[in-house]
Order: structure tokens, then C-alpha cells, then sequence
């Protein structure tokens, strides 16, 4: 046994827990603070009467009603479609139900603003196609849907947003132990009695939790309302606060309104997350146990065909309509022409991939901020779960309430943040640099890091470290020989998770980008406001070839590490 | 009196057959168990009796009523059975009281608001829950959880109870008692049991009747007396209770043990019919075989390979030429040293056709 | 000579103190087992020992050598204490192949590669594990994993063995099979094994001497298996040991009844001074029979277990348990019927304090 050595006072733990600290008050802590400094600080002074005459003002307040107004009935939508779509993958005998749970899952993939776009294409009230079919060629008197509209923009986002409910609704009745449904049946209850009495109230607090999420999202969300909604008049808090800072080139009382609408933000997400985390923790029934039988499936008869017919249209109208038609326009020579073959070609996929200079920037600096942003935020993700996952050490606490903060501080609220801190006012000035949109990357998707690094630290048993410091290892070597071996695939799966997102990341990147440092979203949104429709389209079918393509090879390689 | 009759009853999932062809007949108020080893079909033919799994082939009938029956595609649902089942993960719902828990299934069957509280009552009163029935049942215990399950299903006063391992999610102490509790019930209540469990002491102490099942295959119906003292083959002998088993061979009219050159005592001298085997089992129970004095004829050399001491009993392992044997004594019994050489007389053999 | 030597050790976790002043030692080459209900601080005792928890006060040394004391400041971290450590859950690596899981140590000590590779092979051919070193763990049952836990615990000959409940996973058969092994391994290293459980049936099998803790992770009584199981110190031991029964007597001058009737209790009066008295026996040291002389009382229940006859018997409003084997049962006719009366007496009977079984029947 070696000499006896006296415990350091500050030693490996400390330093991991220190540098956690500051990359998380860096990074997010610092733009949060000074947003709400910035919202209730006046000339320094406290002054809480000037904010609510700022939210008072006509369209501060009604961005807000707006907000409120497109959340509620997102999530209101939502969370019905989606679980009436997990009861019929889960508990019916529904054919085809492999492929539709896979299908009602891809709209995760699509970035929303490229389906409003689609769906602009298709209803907006003069020029959609649709609504100039029913005008020209059926003989109706006006549009019959304006997509410009609260009821367009809420059932857009209900498209895009309702498998947050259905995979969690679809998940919690999947690993529902079936004999409580089966005891309800021997009891004498039929099977819809049971749907209502047992089923629905077991599974409802993933349903709950699912809405919030759909809630705090929609709340936040920047890319239908932009696409949609502007256009009519229509504004929600992220928008109006991109619409005053852009609009005003950043002059005092613009971003003052921008900092206020940013902490209503705030407070509304973390209000939002702390009711899920409340729901999920005491309304969490056990529900999973026993002996695994399939469970009951309702046989639906007469209704089995209809249902897969609406299954089938749902996806249809949803996901290959929308597609089909970005792809279509982003072929065409010029908006507004028929789809025929003399109209339709490459020519401008070709452009926006060799030619065009904005759009090959667009794509340089969206892979290449993705890349960097994917890797240190994957590095320094794993280090501050291991501090907070694994590490006994004093004041853990802090970073532990520093680990949420990213889960609750929306886009717009970090873009808004991160101008105010890397302007130059304290020193350093990245605006109109790539470097302050990477900085905003980090802080966005800490939170996925976050979470696929402690997802992944969870499963790494104590014992396993444990039995490594036995056999003599030091904690550097048990770290090396260990815990990082073992959590490559949970670094992997954060890596993904960043990366694939940024590539069509819109709510930040419109608030920071400069003429050269657009990203393939900011390109698809300002060359479709410019009027490029064609190029815009084409740019997007680009992008989500570039998504599919990416999902489908992580689908492959973490089905593979899995295992 | 049959109560619940189980005809020609067979279970095939794909090219498995769960269930083979098993007849079966039930008495009122019977408690009647299903043992066997997990993947023998104990749970399947009572998931068939409870409606759950349609049959692949054969009938099932409650007194003279059919109930299932492929040939004319009739099932009567699982919720016209009428039966009370009880499961082993308790399936009792945590959203409602353990009263509502109770109260459901009568509230399902639209009975009247006196009715239904007298009844609810009388099954919490019987499983001794009327303090906690305004509790959510996530606060009780295991042994509370199952208490409720077992209340709502008496609570409808069913002829047939179907148990599904109730107590193996239970620690071993809660099991006992509650094994008289279900008991204590059935006597009160006079409802027929069918037990579906792998534990051969429980279905031992709470059956009149006990199926021994392997693969699908029903190896012995009998008294759980007559289970455990006359084995119908090989394979019940070794599933209840603790087994040794000595390869041995008839040869030139006497017995020896496989790698042990010595032939074995007179005393050890298979049936008639067992003889001009080459491949022979002597089965015996540890508990079943005395150490007995070095000048005893009858009894078998060994020399002692591992000795324990486990509280009540003494655990012996003895080396019988290259095979071993294991033996239980009391802890008050007198017994060899570990390395010791001893002689045993196995005081029940039974005689088994091939080799272990 | 100890190698183990445990002083006044307390431990706190937030309100909850699993130990105070608690002192054990335990000696050089013997398997000494450390028992207790869930709960009772026994794996945190065995984590304080091997450094993965420090002491909030006290002192742990091993070999002489002092490795916590946390008044002095003295805490040696587990990686230079040269323990071997298994675990309940086995904790094999499952990225590294067998081999690298029992070669790791000797990596870790920069042996040279052929020496590690012959202790390797030594050590897995010890355990029965020869000819799978090229697997993952994941393709190996429990039992095997556990036993690559084993061999990765011994390959660098570590005079000290800790194992925390490392049966507990395994199936019956195997956990009979393995505790056999391990006690095979642990007399032929000569090595000292500190053993965690909390299945009496493990540590009567296996150790050279136990201690039993109670739930607030006091030492209730340290001995060899005989004394802990026949001679109990108090009723807890007792109780927990075994099924116990526990009957209330009644003093009349010198002698005791039992329950509320006017029937002595055959057996010798207790020494010493107590207000109250409780009679205490396992239901093997019960005999029953038909007739005869001896407390009369009534069978109130029979269960037929297989090897076993139980019966619940009633004297005089007090209940006791008796098992018999059956085969002996049905050759001296003591297959009795519910409500059938029957004469009891006892093999062996031990006195305790009615007040120091309070606590033991609460549970």
C-alpha cells in the first residue's frame, strides 16, 4: 500500500465541477440575465411600471394573445389527433400498424417552416394551388381555405407537432402492464368502457406531458407563425421580437420590447417544464410490471377499413403532399407555371448546388457551424452530466439548476441574449460574425447534449466504476478504461441530435445572420420573402434530401450501437 | 359435481402447441392448481379459461353452459364469464381508491348504490382493507395491493376464481400468510379456485387437486398427497421437491451403480419389470435416505463429499463411486464427518427407466 | 492476527445515521459474514471498507495500516487499498472481452504482458471459465458473469476479498452451486473474505464466523455459525435465523404455564432476574404425538409441503409451529387433521426477556 496521502482540498471533482459552472453561466446564464436585466433595469434602476406599459402597448399585447391563442389550439389539436393515433397503433387491430407508427413519426423530421412554406404553396388564398383549382377549374367563387389565417397557422403546427403526444402516448401504452386492462374486462367491463375508465386515466399523464411539450414549443416557435402569418398581419412573441430588432437595426426601445416579450418567454416556459416535471413525478403511475402478454387489441370490424383509409389520407395530405409539392416548385422555371414536363427540370437545383453563391454559402456555413457545434457541445455535454449524473461533490446543486436552464429558454430567447452580450458592449463583438450564431448554437442544444449524455451516464452503473478503482485504477483511469467507452454511444447520439437539427435551424440563426453568414434556413426563408419561390423550394427539397438522408444513416448506426 | 370442464382442449401457437389436448373436470368449490415449470402451458389453459386466448381446438364449459368453442366460432366474452381472476403484477388501477378499485366492477354491472356499498364493504371487510379504502392503493404494500385485487374480485361473487401466480411477486413470509387468507376465503365464500402457480409447496398447501403439466402435456392429476408419494413419472418426481438421481444398470441379476464398481445391496433391487435394463434411474429424496451403521448390509458405501450446516438441516453431499448423492438430515440428527466414509439406506427408491 | 480492524465508525446520510460507534474486526485467512435484513447498513459498512464511502468519524484499518480516519485527515483512496471487490449486480465490463475484464488489474499494475496472460488463464481456469476468455459479457449467463467478477476480484492475489451479496442475482440452483465455490476458493487461497448478506441460509453455509445486524446497524451478536443459530444471544437473532416461535408464559412460583391455561411448561426454568418471560423454539424442536405426556393442545392448521408436514398448533390460546418430515410422519402416524387434538414436548428451549422481544415482534 502506498503512503498514506491527505485528502486535497481542491482536486479533479472540484475542477470538472468548475469548468461545468462556467460554460453553463457563459453560455446560457449570462444572455438570460441580461435579457431580464435589460427588461426591468432603466438607466439602473428597477422599474417594473415601464414593462407593463411595454406589454400594454397594442401589438405587444396582441403578439402575446397571439401566442397564447396558436398554442392553445396547437396543443389542443395536438394532443387529440396524437393520441387518438397512438390508441389506434397500440390497442387495435388496425392493418399496417408497423409502418404507420413509423410514418406518424417522420413529420419529427421536417422542419416545420419547409412544410409551411408547402402548405403556402398549396392554400395561400390567390396563388395556392389548390384553391386555384377549385377556383379555375371547378367553377368556385373564391379560395376555399386562406392558410393566412389563425386557424392555417395552428393546423400546420398541429402537422408538424402532434408526435411529441403520440410517441409518448404510444410509448406508456406499450409498456402498460395489459392485465390491468384485462382485470377490467374479467370485472365485466367491455372494451370501450375500459378505453374510457381504465386506459385513458392510466395513460394520461403522458398525454399531459406530451401537450406541455407541444405547449412550450408552439409558445417559442418562430417558423410558421414567420411564413404564415406576417403576411396577414399575424404576429407571436418570437416574431414580433425578430420583426423589432430586424426592423430597427437594433435601436434602444426595440430591443427593450424585444427583452420584455423575451421574459414573458421565459417565465412561460419555465412555468411550463416545472408543471411537467410536476405531472410526470407525482401523477407517474407504476404502470408497467408482471408477465408480457400482447395486450387486448379492439377489433374494430366494420371500422378497420375506413380507418386505415383516414390513416392513409392523413399521411398522404401531411407528409407526401407537402413534400411532393417543394419538390415540384423547386423544378418549375418560374412560380405560378403548370406542372408539366416542358415546365419542370434540375436547372435550378443544379444553380443553388454550383452556381449560386448565397446558397453555397448557405450550405458551407450550415455544416460547417452543425459540425462545430455538434462536437463541443457533445464534448462539454458529457463532462457536465458526469458531474451531475456521477459525481458526489459540494455544490453540485448549482450546476444542477444550471443543467435545466437550457430546457427552458426558447430560440428567440437565446438569439435576443446573445446579442446582447457579444456586441461589444462587454468587450468582445461577434456580431455580424459566424462565431456569435455558433455561440447561440451551443446554448440551444445543450440541452440535447444534455439529455443523450445522462440518458447514457444513467445506464453506466456505479458498480462498474467501482470495480475499476478495486482493481486499481485511479479516477482518470477508470474514466479513460470505463465511463467513456461506455458512453461513446450516447456522445454519438448527441452528436446527431445537434448536428441534424442545425442544418435546418431557422429561429435563431434569422435573428444573428449577416449577408455572408445566412444558414440554409435563413436562406430558404429570405429568398422565399424576396419572391424566389422556385430557388427557395428548391433550396428546401435540398435540405430535406440532406435530413433524410442524415436520419436514415443514424436510424442505421444507433439501431447497430444498440445493439 | 364437474363444475368447470375442460374438453379435448388444445393450444397451438404457429407450430407450437401450448396446450395438447387436455380434458379436465373441475368440482364446485374445488381448489384446483396448475404446477408446472414456465412454457408448460399452466398460464395459457388459464387464459382460456378466462376467455383471453381462443382455443385452437376443443371446449370449455361452465356447468352445462359452453363457453368456448372454436368448431362454432362462440366465445363468450371474458367480461360475461363471470369469473374473478387475480394477477400476479396485482393489476390493481392506481387511479382510483381502493374502494372505487373495489366498487367498479359492480358499478360496471349498473347494480343499485346500496347494493354495490354493501357489497364493496363486505369483500374489504373479508380482506381486512375497510381502514384503508379511501387510500390510493400506490400507497399500500404488496401484500395490501394483492389484498385489493382479491377483493375486487370477490366483490362480484363469482363461482370461479382464477389465480395467476398471485403470490410470487410477494416476499416469502407474506406469501404464507396469505396463502391461508385465499384459503380462509374459499371456505367462506365456497368458489372454486383454479391456481395457476410453479411453487409446489404453495400448490401443495392450498390444493384438493393438483396438475402437474410439462410442454403442454399433462403428466399426473392427483391429491397433492399422491403428487408428492406416488409421482407418475420420472419427470413429476423430480419436479416436486428435491430429487437425487443414481445411474445405474441391471446386470447378471444385481444392480450397479454407473462408475462404481461394487454392486449394489440386495436391498437395492429394481421392480420386475425394470430389469435387464442397462440404463436405469434410483431416484430418492434427500430427506428420504438415513445413514445407518457401518455393519448394516442394506446399506450403500459413500464417502462424504461436503457437509454444511444451514440452520435446520444439515446438508450432505456423498460420493458414491464417480456420482453423488445429497442427503438431509436434521440438525439434531447424528451424521458422518466431511471425508467421512458412511453407508446409506435409502428408505423410499423409486425406479425410473433411463439415464439422468 | 486481524486484518480487518473497524473503530467507532458513524456514518450519516443527510437525517438518516446507518451507523454509530460501531466497532468489528475481523481475522487474517477466515470468511467471516457480515448479516442483516435489507436496510441495516451492512453493504455500507463493506463501501466504507472498501473506500468508495468515507466515514464521517472513526477509523478503519487493514493489515495495520490505517486507510480512513477522518480526524487525522488520513483517507486512502480504493485503488491503493488492494482489495478484490464483487458486486451484487457483477459489474463486468461490457465493452471488454473476459479476458480484458480479469486482466484489467494487471494492466493496470503494468505486469508484463506473458505474466498477466498465464495469471489470466490461471486465474479463469480457478473459476471453471477456461476456453471463454475471447467473450462478451454479453453472451454469458449470469452465472458466468459473476464468476468473471470472481476472477477479476482474485487475479492480483489481494490477501482481502470483499463480497456484497454476490449470489443474490442468481437462480437457486446456481446460488447453492456458487456458495460452494466460493467457500472451495476462499480455503484453498487462503484468502480473508468479508462477505455481505442478508440470506441466513448463505452465511450459516459458508462462514467461519457471523455477525448479525439489526435493522438500526447495531451488532447484535458475533460468533461461529453453531452458536449463532442454537445459542442466540436475544430473540432477534433468533428470529432472524429461522422460523422462531415465540410463546408467552406465565409465572406459578418456581414453574410456568402457558397461554392462559393451567399447563406447566415442560422444561427448566429460566436463570436469572426478568419481570417477564417468553419461551422460544424452532418448530423442528417441537415434538408431537397422539397421546403421551407432555402440554395438550389442538392441531389448528396442517399444510402438506411436500418433504414437510407444518402444523399451527393452539395451547391454551397461544400458537406454535411444528414441522416434521413427512416420511417420518406417516410411519409414526403424526399425520394429524385440523381439530384434531395432540401432546407436545421439546428437544430445546431457550428463555428470553419478554421486553427485548418487543421490539422483534413490532416488525
Amino acid at each position: 500500500m502506498s503512503p498514506i496521502t491527505r485528502k486535497s482540498g481542491f482536486g479533479v471533482a472540484q475542477l470538472l465541477l468548475f469548468f461545468s459552472i462556467s460554460i453553463l453561466v457563459i453560455v446560457v446564464a449570462v444572455p438570460v440575465l441580461l435579457i431580464l436585466f435589460n427588461a426591468f433595469w432603466v438607466d439602473g434602476e428597477f422599474n417594473i411600471g415601464d414593462v407593463a406599459k411595454i406589454i400594454m402597448e397594442p401589438d405587444t399585447y396582441q403578439a402575446l394573445v397571439n401566442s397564447l391563442i396558436i398554442a392553445c389550439g396547437t396543443t389542443i389539436g395536438s394532443t387529440i389527433v396524437g393520441t387518438f393515433f397512438a390508441w389506434l397503433v397500440t390497442r387495435t387491430d388496425l392493418p399496417y400498424k408497423g409502418f404507420m407508427k413509423a410514418m406518424f413519426l417522420v413529420p419529427f423530421m421536417l422542419p416545420s417552416f419547409i412544410g409551411a412554406l408547402a402548405w403556402k404553396m398549396l392554400l395561400s388564398p390567390n396563388a395556392g394551388f389548390i384553391n386555384k383549382f377549385f377556383i379555375n377549374s371547378l367553377g368556385f367563387a373564391g379560395p376555399i381555405f386562406n392558410i393566412y389565417s389563425y386557424l392555417g397557422i395552428v393546423l400546420v403546427e398541429v402537422m408538424y407537432l402532434f408526435p411529441f403526444v403520440f410517441i409518448q402516448v404510444c410509448g406508456a401504452l406499450e409498456r402498460m402492464d395489459p392485465t390491468l386492462e384485462e382485470s377490467a374486462r374479467i370485472s365485466g367491463a367491455g372494451l370501450f368502457t375500459i378505453t374510457r375508465k381504465i386506459t385513458i386515466p392510466l395513460v394520461l399523464p403522458s398525454i399531459l406531458s406530451g401537450a406541455l411539450l407541444i405547449m412550450l414549443y408552439s409558445m417559442a416557435h418562430f417558423g410558421t407563425v414567420a411564413v404564415l402569418g406576417i403576411e396577414n398581419g399575424i404576429f407571436n412573441i418570437p416574431t414580433l421580437i425578430y420583426h423589432k430588432i430586424h426592423q430597427s437595426g437594433g435601436s434602444f426601445d426595440s430591443i427593450r420590447t424585444g427583452t420584455v416579450l423575451a421574459t414573458v418567454l421565459v417565465v412561460t416556459a419555465a412555468l411550463i417544464i416545472w408543471l411537467q416535471g410536476k405531472i410526470l413525478r407525482k401523477g407517474h403511475y407504476q404502470i408497467i410490471g408482471g408477465k408480457s402478454f400482447r395486450p387486448m387489441e379492439l377489433k374494430l370490424r366494420a371500422l378497420r377499413v375506413p380507418l386505415l383509409a383516414l390513416c392513409l389520407a392523413y399521411i398522404g395530405f401531411t407528409i407526401v403532399l407537402p413534400t411532393a409539392v417543394i419538390f415540384l416548385v423547386g423544378g418549375l422555371k418560374t412560380y405560378g407555371l403548370a406542372f408539366t414536363w416542358e415546365n419542370l427540370s434540375l436547372n435550378n437545383y443544379k444553380f443553388i448546388l454550383f452556381d449560386y453563391k448565397v446558397t453555397r454559402d448557405a450550405i458551407w456555413n450550415s455544416v460547417t457551424l452543425g459540425l462545430s457545434a455538434a462536437v463541443i457541445t457533445m464534448f462539454a455535454g458529457v463532462m457536465i452530466s458526469y458531474v451531475i449524473v456521477k459525481m458526489k461533490v459540494r455544490g453540485k446543486g448549482i450546476l444542477e439548476f444550471l443543467g435545466m436552464l437550457p430546457f427552458s429558454v426558447p430560440g428567440s430567447v437565446i438569439a435576443l441574449g446573445v446579442i446582447l452580450a457579444w456586441s461589444g458592449k462587454y468587450g468582445i463583438n461577434l456580431y455580424n460574425t459566424v462565431w456569435i450564431i455558433l455561440v447561440a448554437y451551443i446554448a440551444r442544444y445543450m440541452a440535447f447534449s444534455l439529455k443523450a449524455n445522462s440518458a447514457a451516464l444513467e445506464q453506466v452503473h456505479d458498480s462498474l466504476v467501482e470495480a475499476a478503482r478495486s482493481c486499481g485504477a485511479t479516477m482518470w483511469q477508470s474514466l479513460r478504461d470505463i465511463v467513456l467507452p461506455l458512453v461513446r454511444p450516447g456522445m454519438l447520439a448527441a452528436f446527431f441530435l445537434i448536428f441534424l437539427p442545425s442544418l435546418r435551424e431557422l429561429t435563431v440563426s434569422i435573428m444573428l445572420y449577416a449577408p455572408t453568414t445566412r444558414t440554409i434556413g435563413v436562406a430558404i426563408y429570405t429568398l422565399n420573402e424576396d419572391g424566389e419561390t422556385v430557388v427557395s423550394a428548391a433550396l428546401a427539397g435540398i435540405a430535406l434530401i440532406i435530413i433524410i438522408v442524415g436520419q436514415s444513416l443514424i436510424n442505421r448506426f444507433t439501431r447497430k450501437a444498440g445493439t | 359435481m364437474s363444475h368447470v370442464r375442460l374438453v379435448n382442449v388444445t393450444k397451438k401457437f404457429g407450430d407450437v402447441t401450448a396446450v395438447n389436448a387436455l380434458n379436465l373436470e373441475i368440482g364446485k368449490g374445488e381448489c384446483f392448481s396448475m404446477l408446472g415449470p414456465s412454457g408448460c402451458g399452466k398460464t395459457t389453459t388459464l387464459r382460456m379459461v378466462a376467455g383471453f386466448e381462443d382455443l385452437s381446438e376443443g371446449e370449455i364449459y361452465v356447468g352445462e353452459r359452453l363457453i368456448s368453442s372454436p368448431k362454432r366460432n362462440y366465445y363468450l366474452p371474458p367480461e360475461d364469464r363471470n369469473f374473478g381472476m387475480v394477477f400476479q403484477a396485482f393489476a390493481v388501477w392506481p387511479h382510483l381508491s381502493v374502494y372505487e378499485n373495489v366498487a367498479w366492477p359492480l358499478r360496471i354491472r349498473k347494480l343499485p348504490a346500496a347494493e354495490i356499498e354493501k357489497r364493496a364493504k363486505d369483500a374489504l371487510r373479508s380482506t381486512n382493507l375497510l381502514k384503508v379504502a379511501d387510500d390510493s392503493p400506490a400507497n399500500l404494500s404488496g401484500g395490501g395491493k394483492q389484498r385489493v385485487a382479491l377483493a375486487r374480485a370477490l366483490a362480484i361473487n363469482p363461482d370461479v376464481m382464477l389465480l395467476d401466480e398471485p403470490l410470487s411477486s410477494l416476499d416469502p413470509h407474506l406469501r404464507e400468510e396469505m396463502r391461508f387468507e385465499i384459503k380462509d376465503l374459499q371456505r367462506k365464500y365456497g368458489f372454486c379456485i383454479i391456481y395457476v402457480t410453479h411453487d409446489q409447496a404453495e400448490a401443495m398447501a392450498l390444493s384438493d387437486r393438483i396438475l402437474v403439466m410439462k410442454l403442454g402435456v399433462v403428466q399426473q392429476i392427483d391429491t397433492p398427497f399422491d403428487v408428492y408419494n406416488k409421482p407418475a413419472n420420472k419427470f413429476v418426481f423430480s419436479f416436486i421437491g428435491l430429487s437425487n438421481f443414481l445411474n445405474v444398470a441391471w446386470q447378471d441379476g444385481r444392480t450397479f451403480a454407473h462408475g462404481g464398481a461394487a454392486a449394489l445391496p440386495a436391498s437395492l433391487t429394481p421392480p420386475e419389470d425394470m430389469r435387464g435394463r442397462d440404463a436405469l434411474a434410483l431416484a430418492s429424496r434427500p430427506s428420504e435416505i438415513a445413514f445407518v451403521s457401518e455393519d448394516d448390509e442394506g446399506g450403500l458405501r459413500g464417502v462424504v463429499s461436503r457437509k454444511a450446516f444451514l440452520g435446520e438441516i444439515i446438508d450432505y453431499q456423498v460420493k458414491i463411486g464417480e456420482q453423488e448423492v445429497r442427503v438431509q438430515k436434521g440438525r439434531r440428527d447424528p451424521g458422518p464427518e466431511l471425508g467421512e466414509a458412511c453407508r446409506l439406506r435409502f428408505l423410499r427408491p423409486f425406479w425410473y427407466a433411463g439415464k439422468e | 492476527m486481524e486484518i480487518i480492524r473497524v473503530e467507532g465508525i458513524a456514518k450519516s446520510y443527510g437525517q438518516h445515521q446507518v451507523h454509530k460507534e460501531l466497532t468489528l474486526s475481523i481475522e487474517r485467512g477466515e470468511c467471516f459474514t457480515l448479516l442483516g435484513p435489507s436496510g441495516c447498513g451492512k453493504t455500507v459498512l463493506l463501501r466504507l471498507i472498501a473506500g468508495f464511502e468515507v466515514p464521517d468519524a472513526g477509523r478503519i484499518a487493514i493489515d495495520n495500516t490505517v486507510v480512513t480516519d477522518p480526524a487525522a485527515g488520513i483517507n486512502i483512496p480504493p485503488d491503493q487499498r488492494g482489495l478484490g471487490v464483487v458486486f451484487q449486480d457483477y459489474a463486468v465490463w461490457p465493452h471488454m472481452t473476459v479476458f480484458d475484464n480479469v486482466g484489467y488489474p494487471l494492466k493496470i499494475a503494468k505486469r508484463p504482458k506473458g505474466e498477466l496472460r498465464d495469471r489470466v488463464m490461471e486465474t479463469l481456469a480457478m473459476v471453471g471459465m477456461s476456453g471463454l476468455e475471447r467473450r462478451l459479457p454479453s453472451e454469458l449467463s449470469g452465472g458466468q458473469q459473476q464468476r468473471v467478477a470472481l476472477a477479476r476480484a482474485l487475479v492480483a492475489n489481494p490477501s482481502l476479498l470483499l463480497l456484497d451479496e454476490p449470489l443474490t442475482n442468481l437462480d437457486a440452483n446456481l446460488r447453492e452451486e456458487m456458495r460452494f465455490e466460493i467457500k472451495e476458493l476462499q480455503r484453498k487461497l487462503g484468502a480473508t473474505v468479508l462477505y455481505v448478506t442478508h440470506d441466513q441460509e448463505i452465511a450459516l453455509a459458508i462462514s467461519d464466523r457471523l455477525a448479525i445486524m439489526d435493522e438500526a446497524g447495531r451488532i447484535r451478536q458475533t460468533s461461529n455459525p453453531w452458536e449463532i443459530f442454537e445459542r442466540p444471544t436475544d430473540p432477534f437473532v433468533f428470529n432472524f435465523m429461522g422460523i422462531a416461535n415465540f410463546v408467552p408464559v406465565r409465572r406459578a412460583g418456581e414453574s410456568f404455564l402457558v397461554g392462559g391455561g393451567e399447563q406447566l411448561i415442560p422444561w427448566e426454568p429460566p436463570q436469572g432476574d426478568a419481570p417477564k418471560w417468553v419461551a422460544g423454539f424452532r418448530p423442528s424442536d417441537v415434538q408431537v404425538a397422539p397421546e403421551g405426556t407432555g402440554i395438550r393442545g389442538t392441531v389448528k392448521r396442517a399444510s402438506f409441503l411436500g418433504a414437510m408436514m407444518h402444523y399451527l398448533i393452539e395451547v391454551d390460546g397461544a400458537h406454535l409451529r411444528t414441522s416434521i418430515e413427512t416420511h417420518e410422519a406417516v410411519a409414526k402416524g403424526l399425520m394429524f387433521k385440523e381439530g384434531e387434538t395432540c401432546v407436545i414436548s421439546f428437544r430445546d428451549l431457550l428463555w428470553f426477556n419478554a421486553d427485548s422481544l418487543a421490539e422483534v415482534v413490532k416488525q
